[in-house]
């Protein structure tokens, strides 16, 4: 595809959790818990006017939906701020000086004073029906082989309640990770093709590391936003998978393009949506379909001009239907039946031609049924309505959720910004420019620079400098490195991989933290041990929890002393006479050979090659 | 507006008021935005710019520029007017506001949840009250609950008994809850009704999705439409928005800072549960006050000058000499334990016996009775003319007090009302449930 001439825009919005003691606006810890519940509170929310006096579009479909929402709470680890039943105390300090030292990475100006916002989200996944957010800096940027990408935003927020299940009753939260904080960093829409975004990620998810963030499944999100000239702005939540990004684009801008092409298809065709909902039930008397035959009320929807339209797949494997079909989901049903993919599921070709006929439907014209309780059919038929009137716009400002292959699936309408107040129970923060100038100065080094930097200093291979960058080593390493003397790369490689083994072989690493690890390598520095042993030792030290040099005794894998080597090499050249008198020193090789067996490794082959040498040398 | 010194000389000199567009310059970033109004307790460093993401900021003003981009108006709430149809077979439902955070809205000035919804706010956020009764709503006061003072609860009471004398079937009065609990008690004395009056509140601002109100609101006209003919405050029952309790007015507290189920009935259980609306009686063999059987009768006459003093082990007579002097009516003191206090108060308690003034004892546990013949200070205390509040709450006893001044000055008849239960304050019996739970 054609990026340019598209017109593709894309930004993107990463939310990444932070590392902190306690929480934002409590000072619970911020750590996920499993344990079984020890409160349930259930609760309803209700949309309310904003600050502006204008009530949010995608609050109010929330809203209709009227869901309960149960919230599991526990006495150690949430409070009553998470239970929505006291103010919030106030701003965690740390968090806020982590977002500075992000934004100052993101060469991002910090704002002077802070104001904690309330962004009303009332899908239950915050208590209080708003998640607390606040503007830290602006006017950022980051270099990438495509040019500039501009950040524009770095948000300090609350994370919301964690989902743990949808039943027909409601939905049930977790309130464990509420009030984590995050950090909400947005990118402007200049991002213009689809590799430069996985860059963009890529990069952006390294200046992350190098502060204190959170690791691990779930506490880095990614939402992308896609537009091309003639589409409009779709928010993808949700994007795992960097590799996945760019098939992700391509497959919205393919789905984009083919809602365009709907659109000009159903102009030229003076198409149209009919108002009134049918009652088809009685075209089904005799069905097969048992989705149909079973259902209290069978409602049906005439779209004038749609036929073929449908059908028509605008991503692989999903088709305009399928859009309609997740507006209709949003009401409770399970699905939708359209004439494009009949007969089919039981239906025969005699009942759709009789709901054609019924619905007053021609060859050009397409309908739409639904079966379900009537409120509930009538309810999908009329969101079906709702987006193929759309349909005449092109594409339609929407909220998607990624799915797993690259496609995108509908969630919800944008958010528009009216969503978004003052929360008055917190103070402003001013962030004095001394504090940002102190920040500033004291930046951490980003991984590339940090790998950049082993690498010569310690001469280390770059498969052993990117390993230890992976596998998030390099501070430990260079905390061995300034205790003791001893090979780099057998430090790097113990880190890199002999650990990752040993986990791998079913040894358990717990007791290997970073002080056992220096007392092993020092007994290697003090040549007690050679560095073939350093395994075995560390295995014996993680099962029988001994010291180092205590599992090199009991192993017997200490280093002999010159001493001991030469009386082992006196002895092995009497028992050998015969041969050294017969062969001189090219009796050196066989008897090495003997004499290492002999040492099980226990010394070093250098110096026992000198004793032997000598001690023939001495004998003839 | 609210910005004052160097912020706000800053922006009239610009000709920049609230509302407007502008662009701010500085030396290494511009920013762009609505001017917003400042806290008034905030600093006059800083102007509050509304940014188009939505985020608010404080911009520093030192070595900035101000341009006006576009003049704009002051951001207003804009509630439509809310036609409302009176349904024959529906009841007559009054709510009466005076203010607190069941009717509040966020304060652009001070950016602080400040009591701004009218009677009639209140049924336009909470449309679905329509359908349970027709609402008239009225407000006759729009302050903080703490705020309140015994001339408002002469106003509450005497706007109520209009609204029941034109035909209520049942009033709600919506009140800021730190202070709900004296005006139940005050309600309680000052009227003898025919219909319930339901007082509640909410803990979680209205303009909130998570707020309480709602909830509140739909229990308190369930309860106005019921049969429990007195002054009671509907508010959550627990942490979930299941339910709500009514507790009686006379024995009902505030018991925490910010949870919702901060009221609680003391020294007795709660008279009903609410939920969705509907009553479910449980005042378990106590009883309660039918609709229809008093007439409605109005005795609004308090004795505003009435103390109401905590004793505290360091406490001496002088405070209690300061209030005699002063000239107040009445004092409560609200005691340790069984009901006592030290020893140096006695010769000024037994001053005000001689000055005619009375004095009640409470007792700061607030669970169980007052009893001052256990120990010899309660028998001097009672030698020295105190009067036993019995197992009523220490708001109670005072509120009850004020009402009982305004309609006697002789001591002995205080004292005989003060020991008379009037509206459900007193309760003569302990029951085992009527402990923390």
């Amino acid at each position: 595809m054609d990026w340019e001439k598209l017109g593709l825009k894309m930004g993107l919005e990463i939310h990444q959790q932070l590392d902190t003691k306690s929480k934002l606006f409590c000072p619970c810890s911020s750590n996920l818990t499993d344990k079984k519940a020890d409160y349930k509170i259930l609760r309803n929310l209700r949309p309310t006017q904003s600050e502006l006096g204008k009530i949010d579009r995608a609050a109010f479909q929330e809203a209709r939906r009227k869901l309960r929402f149960l919230y599991e709470a526990y006495s150690q680890e949430t409070c009553l701020v998470e239970a929505d039943e006291e103010p919030p105390h106030p701003l965690n300090l740390e968090a806020v000086e982590l977002a500075i030292v992000v934004a100052s990475l993101l060469n991002m100006k910090v704002v002077d004073e802070f104001h904690t916002m309330r962004k009303q989200v009332i899908d239950g996944s915050n208590t209080g029906g708003f998640q607390r957010t606040g503007l830290v800096a602006t006017h950022g940027f980051l270099e990438t082989s495509q040019g500039k990408v501009a950040i524009e935003n770095l948000c300090l927020e609350e994370d919301a309640a964690r989902r743990i299940e949808t039943t027909n009753k409601g939905v049930k939260f977790r309130l464990d990770r509420l009030g984590i904080p995050l950090l909400e960093i947005t990118t402007d829409p200049s991002i213009h093709h689809p590799e430069q975004v996985k860059e963009v990620a890529y990069q952006l998810g390294q200046v992350l590391r190098s502060t204190k963030v959170k690791r691990g499944l779930g506490t880095i999100r990614q939402d992308l936003n896609i537009s091309i000239r003639d589409g409009a702005r779709v928010e993808v939540k949700g994007v795992q998978d960097l590799d996945l990004m760019p098939t992700m684009v391509q497959r919205e801008v393919e789905r984009q393009i083919k809602l365009i092409e709907i659109r000009d298809t159903l102009i030229k065709r003076k198409a149209s949506v009919e108002d009134e909902i049918l009652d088809v039930k009685s075209v089904f008397e005799d069905t097969d379909s048992k989705i149909i035959a079973t259902a209290p009320a069978v409602k049906g929807l005439k779209l004038t001009g749609f036929a073929g339209l449908v059908g028509m797949e605008i991503q692989p494997g999903r088709r305009l239907g399928t859009e309609f079909s997740s507006y209709a989901k949003k009401l409770g049903v399970s699905g939708i039946f359209h004439t494009d993919e009949l007969p089919a599921y039981g239906i025969s070709s005699q009942e759709v031609d009789r709901l054609k006929e019924f619905a007053g439907a021609g060859a050009e014209d397409a309908v739409i049924i639904v079966a379900h309780q009537e409120e509930i059919a009538l309810g999908a038929l009329e969101e079906v309505k709702r987006r193929a009137i759309m349909c005449f716009e092109g594409v339609v400002e929407e909220t998607r959720k990624a799915l797993p292959e690259g496609n995108t699936e509908y969630m919800r309408p944008l958010p528009t910004s009216s969503r978004m107040y003052l929360e008055t129970d917190i103070p402003t923060f001013t962030i004095t420019r001394q504090k940002v100038q102190k920040i500033k100065n004291n930046l951490p080094e980003l991984p590339q620079e940090k790998k950049e930097r082993i690498e010569s200093k310690y001469n280390l291979s770059e498969d052993l400098s990117s390993q230890l960058l992976k596998r998030d080593k390099v501070d430990d390493f260079e905390k061995i490195m300034n205790n003791l003397k001893v090979d780099p790369t057998v430090v790097a490689s113990l880190l890199a991989y002999s650990l990752r083994e040993l986990k791998r072989e079913g040894h358990s690493l717990d007791r290997l933290d970073l002080e056992t690890l220096i007392n092993t390598l020092k007994l290697l520095e003090e040549d007690k041990i050679s560095k073939d042993a350093i395994n075995s030792i560390l295995i014996h030290v993680s099962q029988e929890n001994t010291s180092p040099l205590e599992a090199a005794e009991a192993l017997d894998l200490l280093m002999l002393k010159e001493s001991d080597v030469e009386d082992i090499i006196q002895k092995i050249i009497s028992q050998k006479e015969d041969m050294i008198k017969q062969r001189g020193m090219g009796s050196m090789g066989p008897l090495m050979g003997i004499v290492m067996k002999e040492l099980k490794g226990k010394a070093d082959g250098k110096l026992v090659n000198k004793v032997l040498k000598e001690t023939i040398q001495q004998f003839l | 507006m609210n910005y004052r010194g160097s912020a706000k000389k800053l922006l009239e000199s610009s000709g920049i008021s609230i509302g407007d567009l502008i662009l701010i310059e500085k030396d290494d970033v511009n920013y762009q935005g609505m001017v917003l109004d400042r806290s008034a307790d905030a600093d006059d460093q800083h102007i509050v710019l509304k940014m188009d993401s939505g985020y608010n900021i404080g911009v520093n003003i030192s070595n900035s520029n101000l341009k006006l981009l576009e003049k704009g108006e002051k951001p207003k709430l804009d509630l439509k007017p809310l036609v409302i149809k009176e349904d024959p077979d529906k009841k007559d439902i009054s709510i009466i506001s005076t203010g607190g955070t069941v009717a509040s809205i966020i304060d652009y000035k001070t950016g602080a949840v400040h009591p701004a919804f009218t009677a009639e706010d209140l049924l336009i956020t909470n449309p679905e009250l329509l359908d349970m009764a027709n609402i008239k709503g009225k407000a006759i006061c729009n302050i903080l609950s703490e705020n309140m003072k015994p001339e408002y609860w002469v106003k509450s009471a005497r706007s109520i008994y209009d609204e029941i004398n034109e035909g209520a079937y049942g009033v709600v009065v919506a009140h800021g809850t730190d202070t709900m609990h004296y005006t139940a008690a005050a309600l309680s004395f000052m009227l003898e009704t025919p219909v319930p009056i339901v007082i509640t509140g909410a803990q979680r601002s209205s303009d909130r999705p998570s707020s309480d109100a709602f909830l509140n609101l739909l229990n308190s006209v369930g309860a106005a439409k019921s049969d429990l003919a007195e002054v009671t405050v509907c508010m959550h029952a627990g942490s979930d928005d299941t339910y709500c309790y009514l507790h009686r007015g006379t024995k009902v507290r505030k018991m925490h800072t910010s949870r919702r189920d901060t009221f609680r009935s003391i020294n007795t259980t709660p008279l009903a549960r609410m939920k969705e609306g509907e009553i479910e009686i449980i005042t378990s063999g106590k009883g309660y006050k039918s609709r229809g059987t008093v007439e409605l009768k109005l005795n609004d006459y308090l004795e505003p000058d009435v103390a109401f003093i905590k004793s505290f082990p360091g406490i001496t007579g002088e405070i209690i000499d300061y209030h005699l002097d002063k000239g107040y009516k009445g004092i409560v003191l609200e005691g340790t334990g069984l009901g006592h206090c030290p020893d140096q108060l006695i010769p000024s308690l037994e001053r005000a016996a001689d000055y005619q003034v009375p004095v009640v004892m409470t007792s700061q546990c607030m669970y169980g009775k007052v009893n001052m013949n256990v120990y010899s200070t309660g028998r001097r205390l009672i030698k020295a003319g105190v009067i036993s509040g019995g197992d009523m709450l220490g708001e109670t006893a005072y509120v009850k007090l004020s009402w009982a001044l305004g309609h006697c000055e002789k001591l002995e008849e205080v004292k005989k009302i003060m020991e008379t239960n009037i509206a459900g304050e007193i309760e003569e019996k302990s029951s085992l449930d009527y402990f923390l739970q």
